[in-house]
């Protein structure tokens, strides 16, 4: 029997990328329920109990744990991105313009961009992995029976956490890269630290600050949103906390650079970069 | 205490529960056994609306668990005690938070009193564990987890208490002293258990009165001794040495 040609083609078609399309089909439910997730958060967050005392026990637990590794990223980044630029500004005789483009680079766009990153690595899989060892070990299923609402107490109060730090660990980020970078400049440049500030604040307007610190806003709600979401979700008993772990880092590592170029894009309206 | 009527619950093809039916009444401790997978936890999750039953009736003190909303389920939990298969002890709290953790959603259950230090040291003292208060639970044994697991349960003096495999995982020794246990509790405060299991000697001590659960459907009920002198192959199959 011969099939009508368009039923062939569509046939075909359906054998040789049906694993891609499911994949894509896979990524929009997820998006969905994401979605669905971040609006049962924003549901929540006003109703009371307002459980202030764990939201900040989890500022706390989410700062101090990350800020060690914020602040020796950030100077890395500072004394990389200033060692890597030297020859070529100098080639140009254009030194002396270092500062104002470290601190524009850095303020602008890397200490958010970076600092988030170091951040999903860091919190969004132990949030993912913590919360999807209690499901696993049915620690959330108690909470629900004891009637406190396991959603208001562990993801309401560590999405506002990682919401609330984020901004304050990207400016200790941002600060120790200038450091950094003030650092190179003064052993190869024999530029002063008082010059190099001088010029940095010169060079920088709220409109490089305030763009990035709103968008490291968003990048803390994704951190903690994504790792809430896979690690409440988790499912497959203790194999399902790993992959919970893992899938926080990857979703949200895509996700922080979308929400990167959006903010770019708007940011690009209002300020005409 | 409870009525299940017609309970349905499936996963996909997995039919689990396919008409269960259940009573139990004040005082009484009732023991539901049956092999691993076959829907008896599911059961009790439906009980306390952890899982949503496909279809059936569930009432619960009188109330029907699906008709109530979110505040009224929340206050009937707070009337029914939960012991998980694990334990489920919150890890990152030592013994007297996992205990106070309760409290702070039932505070009218702590008689007005803002302090629960005193509930706490009680629960404690009932299970014999007053010592591990400032105890983490990765520093307890799995029969202290138990204990503790069954003080917090005990906190909001629950009318009913639903054991999930309470003797679970442990040694012969620690499984006898927790049903001697969960025995002084009921004659204590004169609560009703309902007790899913698949361990014999448990179900022999402990029982009034025990139901099989077969595919999905109550097979049998009576008593331990009846259901021991059963010729039914299904129930043999539970009670042969």
């Amino acid at each position: 029997m011969t099939l009508y040609p368009p039923l062939q083609f569509y046939l075909y078609l359906m054998n040789t990328y049906s694993p891609i399309l499911s994949g894509i089909k896979r990524f929009f439910i997820e998006i969905g329920e994401l979605s669905y997730f971040a609006r049962r958060f924003f549901k929540e967050v006003l109703k009371p109990p307002l459980e202030f005392k764990e939201l900040l026990r989890q500022c706390y637990h989410m700062g101090n744990r990350s800020l060690f590794l914020v602040l020796v990223t950030g100077f890395i980044i500072g004394l990389v991105l200033t060692l890597q630029s030297r020859p070529t500004l100098i080639e140009f005789g254009a030194v002396s313009w270092m500062p104002n483009m470290v601190g524009i680079s850095i303020v602008r766009e890397l200490g958010p961009v970076i600092t988030a990153l170091v951040c999903a690595g860091r919190i969004a899989s132990g949030i993912g992995a913590e919360l999807g060892s209690m499901r696993v070990t049915e620690q959330i299923d108690a909470m629900e029976v004891s009637g406190t609402n396991p959603f208001k107490y562990l993801v309401v109060t560590r999405i506002l956490a990682t919401t609330l730090m984020l901004p304050i660990l990207v400016l200790l980020g941002d600060a120790i890269a200038l450091y950094g970078s003030a650092l190179v400049e003064n052993i190869k440049g024999h530029v002063s630290f008082k010059l190099y500030f001088n010029q940095v604040f010169d060079a920088l307007e709220y409109g490089d600050l305030i763009p990035a610190t709103i968008k490291s806003f968003f990048f803390g709600f994704a951190i903690g949103l994504v790792g809430c979401f896979k690690g409440y979700y988790s499912k497959k008993g203790t194999a399902g906390v790993g992959v919970a772990a893992n899938t926080a880092v990857v979703f949200t590592s895509m996700l922080l650079f979308v929400i990167d170029f959006i903010a770019v894009f708007i940011t690009d309206i209002f300020y005409d970069l | 205490m409870i009525h299940i009527k017609d309970l349905y619950k499936s996963f996909g093809n997995n039919h689990v529960l396919n008409g269960f039916n259940l009573r139990l009444y004040e005082g009484e401790n009732l023991v539901v056994m049956g092999k691993s997978g076959s829907g008896k936890s599911v059961m009790i999750k439906c009980l306390v609306g952890l899982i949503q039953p496909d279809k059936g009736f569930i009432s619960v003190m009188g109330k029907e668990i699906k008709t109530l909303d979110r505040e009224t389920l929340d206050v009937l939990r707070s009337d029914i005690g939960f012991l998980f298969q694990g334990s489920a002890l919150y890890d990152s709290m030592t013994v007297r938070e996992n205990l106070e953790f309760p409290l702070r959603r039932h505070k009218r259950k702590m008689g007005g009193n803002t302090d629960p230090e005193p509930l706490v040291v009680e629960a404690l003292q009932n299970v014999g564990l007053a010592d591990a208060i400032d105890l983490m639970p990765e520093e307890l044994s799995g029969g202290m987890k138990r204990r503790v697991a069954l003080a917090r349960t005990l906190i909001l003096k629950p009318k009913i208490i639903l054991y999930d495999e309470p003797t679970s995982g442990l040694d012969p020794i620690t499984a006898k002293e927790i049903i001697e246990l969960m025995r002084s509790i009921q004659k204590k405060y004169g609560t009703s258990s309902l007790i899913i299991t698949h361990d014999v000697d448990c179900a022999r001590v402990i029982s009034e009165r025990m139901v099989l659960l077969v595919d999905g459907i109550n097979y049998v009920e009576g008593t331990f001794e009846e259901l021991n002198r059963s010729t039914d192959p299904k129930v043999e199959a539970f009670f042969k040495k």
